[in-house]
């Protein structure tokens, strides 16, 4: 007879646990975070490494040295030319995003510093109705190669988004060339551009400027695909590989230059605007 | 809509079309007349079911494909096939001909006519292997001063894994870029669905054409549907919204003229299509051809960064 107490008996007819997580877990390893400890680890999990979502502004105050960043464009709004209702008026949905985020819309450009050398950015924001391109966010960008010409400095192109924004209809399939032209004539005026891909970089925006950079990295984990998994298959009904369309299967097929952790981005922007300086 | 923001609509329609340089030519008057014809229709019509009427023409079994194009208005036409890389692209033709006493380079998508073929050219969705060889036919045509005609028809790249693994993004990137660099004159027509990024890939012209019945769309009202209604079965909601046809691409200036088709849509009689685009196309180019590469190369790039409505 066991000196121990059977307890495996009274949990037989339990019922199971109640699928209650706690609102601050890791969505890669179960791992809970405080919130100030995350935001100093760079919105990065101190025990996976997963890598969450980091808004365009606080990417901008990791990269810019300290007083450096100079917003442009700020006043660039979205406008609703098809007078555009799914179960909600655009309108709507973009005032919603604005008051929730802070931001006028999905890309924030501006002026600034990294480690002394002056450069453009062009940060884009996921959290602003999923980073979507519409006519705003292509004019935004356009601006951006612009001023980066006209100053002659690097662009540094952080793209976060799930690609064109429907609402906008054919218009915002049209951003796709024209980012692209904006940035044919970058490389025309022989001005750098360093792509930064977070999560997700997908459809539209993966195939205009996104793709286009003299340099591509990639946060690690991030979904980096014209046509997002769920689509494919659902679609094609093939079964997928279990990294499929993510930053590790792009760089094993040669999409992109190198994986670089969040944390090591900045010392690896500057290493290379040493070498494009 | 109430009627009177119908016909303030319409108005607004109209008045952009007589500022079409493309519609000034007495050839292409019958043109004008016919979309006046058009509007007239959409008139008397709820302006949705002509929208729903253009997504099904477009998607016709029966509508010419590039390839009935080629045979009627491409003499000496030779194909060009594989991106010399991987692989021959079947949901993408390109190749060389002689058309109105010119070399040009043609690319278009190509869906199948029987089941077997249908396979083979993968419904007209191309994989990356396909916007490689068109722009390899690209570079043919820089170099040897041809002009490039691209007849766009496709319900977008072709989502699939091997395709995402060859790169399907950065191709379709890389395709309009091409496009963005030609110095030679380039029109494109969007001859029945002009689907997303598959579509806008070969579309980065100095004259972007649609037909009548064609659809140009940033995604299938099927998808657009799934993903904002949470029901492909809205589909005709969805097209209704983001207003996919001929007259509202050309009202938002994404295109530059619309190019007429036989009474009934062009899948009523091939000839008569092939000859109503063969016209169309042959005036852009000589058009074009009047101007300085350099000079096209601009004025196209400046087109297509003005595009896009903005506070």
């Amino acid at each position: 007879m066991s000196d121990q107490i059977d307890v495996h008996v009274e949990h037989r007819d339990a019922p199971p646990p109640p699928e209650r997580k706690h609102p601050n877990t890791c969505p890669s390893c179960g791992s809970h975070y405080r919130d100030d400890e995350l935001e100093a680890a760079l919105w990065v999990c101190g025990q996976c490494g997963h890598h969450f979502p980091m808004g365009a502004r606080a990417r901008i105050d990791w990269y810019a040295d300290e007083g450096t960043f100079v917003e442009e464009a700020a006043d660039v709004r979205s406008e609703d030319p098809l007078e555009f209702f799914d179960l909600r008026p655009y309108a709507e949905r973009l005032a919603e995003a604005e008051l929730n985020t802070g931001l006028g819309e999905a890309a924030v450009i501006g002026q600034a510093a990294i480690d002394g050398h002056p450069v453009q950015l062009a940060v884009m924001d996921f959290t602003f109705m999923g980073g979507s391109m519409g006519s705003a966010v292509g004019e935004k960008f356009s601006r951006a190669c612009d001023s980066a010409i006209e100053r002659g400095v690097p662009l540094v192109s952080v793209t976060s988004s799930g690609g064109a924004r429907m609402q906008e209809g054919i218009l915002s399939l049209m951003q796709l060339p024209k980012t692209v032209c904006a940035v044919e004539d970058l490389h025309d005026a022989h001005v750098p551009m360093l792509t930064v891909m977070a999560h997700p970089t997908t459809a539209g925006v993966l195939a205009s400027f996104a793709s286009l950079g003299d340099v591509t990295i990639a946060e690690p984990g991030a979904l980096i695909a014209f046509t997002g998994p769920r689509v494919v298959q659902q679609t094609t009904r093939e079964k997928l590989p279990d990294d499929f369309g993510l930053a590790e299967q792009n760089l094993r097929f040669g999409h992109i230059d190198a994986i670089v952790p969040r944390a090591d981005q900045r010392a690896h922007l500057v290493r290379l605007l040493r070498l494009f300086a | 809509m109430t009627e009177r923001d119908q016909e303030l609509n319409l108005r607004r329609r109209l008045s952009g079309l007589s500022r079409l340089p493309l519609l000034r030519g007495a050839r292409v008057d019958g043109e004008a007349q016919r979309l006046e014809r058009q509007l007239e229709r959409l008139k008397a019509d709820t302006s949705d079911e002509a929208i729903w009427r253009s997504v099904e023409l477009a998607r016709h079994a029966d509508r010419p494909y590039t390839m009935d194009y080629v045979e009627r208005l491409i003499d000496d036409w030779v194909e060009l096939h594989g991106d010399r890389g991987r692989a021959d692209d079947g949901a993408l033709v390109t190749g060389l001909g002689r058309f109105g006493g010119r070399t040009i380079a043609l690319i278009g998508h190509q869906k199948g006519r029987d089941v077997k073929e249908r396979l083979d050219r993968q419904f007209g969705m191309a994989y990356p292997e396909g916007y490689v060889k068109a722009m390899r036919v690209m570079e043919i045509a820089e170099r040897f001063g041809f002009p490039v005609v691209s007849l766009v028809d496709t319900p977008g790249a072709y989502p699939g894994v091997a395709a995402e693994q060859h790169g399907q993004g950065g191709a379709i990137a890389r395709s309009q870029a091409e496009m963005a660099r030609l110095t030679v004159p380039t029109v494109a027509c969007i001859i029945g669905e002009g689907g997303s990024g598959g579509a806008v890939a070969i579309a980065v012209a100095d004259r972007v054409l649609m037909q009548e019945n064609a659809i140009y769309s940033v995604i299938t009202p099927e998808g657009c549907a799934a993903i904002l209604w949470r029901d492909a079965g809205e589909a005709k909601k969805a097209a209704a919204a983001f207003k996919p046809d001929a007259l509202h691409c050309l009202e938002l200036g994404v295109i530059d003229g619309v190019v007429a088709e036989p009474a009934g849509g062009a899948q009523t009689n091939h000839d008569e299509a092939a000859q109503l685009l063969g016209g169309a196309l042959l005036e852009a180019l000589e058009e074009l051809e009047e101007t300085p590469g350099e000079e096209l190369r601009r004025r196209r790039r400046a087109k297509f960064r003005g595009m896009g409505v903005y506070a």
